[in-house]
């Protein structure tokens, strides 16, 4: 299985071999450090631990940066653990780069959408809103009605209502690799990704 | 930015020649059908340029059969074979999307003859 943290740089075009094209985003994928092997004798459980975005080391904090100097691998802004059955022959230390995917490839990528800050009921769900004529008047993005009357005497839970809107952890599947520039650490998806430029993203490669 | 420019960049057509909004060319579209692939040549006036870079495109109206048709290309898609100025175009726009509603004489545009 392969995996990685990277980066969102931006989305663009771009022209396939016949012709076609194919509205594209353009991904950093690491390059990531493995700082850590959790099996099940020590931890419980089989997971490998990367670490991504060089950083300086005067913006970690200690405990960090003591974690970082055990497994001998450059201070990084981000740590993520990825569960997986078969450990493989991953070593501490080790650096995952772009060359770990190929084109063709389907991953399921996930980030953090784009934060919209407190959204009305239309920018959030969609719903259409109540006539602008017809003698309409004092209501105009409202949601309409939220529940009945003495029975059930409460609202619903889940009753779609204006709230937060965005900054939350969304999971895309089925994205397929584009290319691959192996020696940029670059990858070009199809589509779209979540989150805005700069972001984190998690790849993994799709099951089956 | 820098990166994303890398990706763009092999893309881009250099032999693109030079022509603006008022201008006529002939396009030479790749046209493909089933395992053939032959030449169509779309001849109009460019109403519109826009965009840049790779996302670069232009529109450009004909009239065919009396229905007047306006198609637009990818400056930098391997479908434009070719584009080929004919006349260079007096116009006092960057867009000219006034042409859409004219017609017959009233559609025409100058010939620029000093460059």
């Amino acid at each position: 299985m392969s995996f990685a943290l990277g980066k969102k740089l931006g989305m663009t075009r771009f022209f396939d071999e016949s012709g076609n094209h194919v509205p594209v985003t353009l991904v950093e994928v690491g390059p990531c450090w493995i700082t850590q092997i959790k099996t099940v004798p020590n931890d419980g459980y089989n997971a490998i631990q990367i670490g991504y975005q060089k950083t300086k080391e005067k913006s970690l904090n200690k405990p960090r940066l003591g974690h970082l100097k055990k497994s001998g691998t450059e201070p990084v802004r981000h740590l993520k653990e990825f569960r997986i059955d078969d450990l493989g022959d991953h070593k501490q230390g080790d650096v995952l780069g772009a060359d770990r995917f190929e084109a063709g490839q389907s991953l399921t990528i996930t980030g953090y959408s784009k934060g919209r800050g407190f959204a009305g009921v239309f920018k959030r769900y969609g719903f259409h809103g109540p006539n602008a004529s017809h003698g309409s008047h004092e209501v105009k993005r409202h949601g309409g009605a939220i529940g009945a009357h003495t029975d059930p005497g409460k609202v619903w839970k889940g009753q779609k209502m204006a709230g937060h809107m965005g900054n939350a952890r969304v999971t895309v599947k089925n994205l397929s690799v584009m290319k691959v520039i192996p020696e940029h650490n670059l990858v070009l998806i199809k589509g779209a990704v979540p989150g805005a430029r700069n972001s984190l993203l998690e790849i993994v490669l799709s099951q089956r | 930015m820098q990166q994303l420019h890398l990706v763009t960049s092999e893309q881009l057509k250099t032999d693109i020649p030079e022509f603006k909004a008022g201008d006529t060319v002939k396009v030479h579209v790749r046209v493909i059908e089933g395992e053939k692939e032959r030449i169509q040549i779309f001849q109009g006036i460019v109403i519109e340029r826009s965009g840049e870079g790779v996302n670069a495109s232009f529109k450009v109206r004909k009239v065919s059969a009396g229905i007047g048709v306006e198609r637009v290309f990818p400056l930098h898609s391997p479908r434009v074979a070719k584009i080929e100025p004919i006349r260079i175009g007096k116009v006092r726009r960057a867009k000219l999307f006034y042409l859409s509603k004219l017609s017959g004489k009233a559609a025409r545009i100058k010939e620029k003859t000093t460059r």
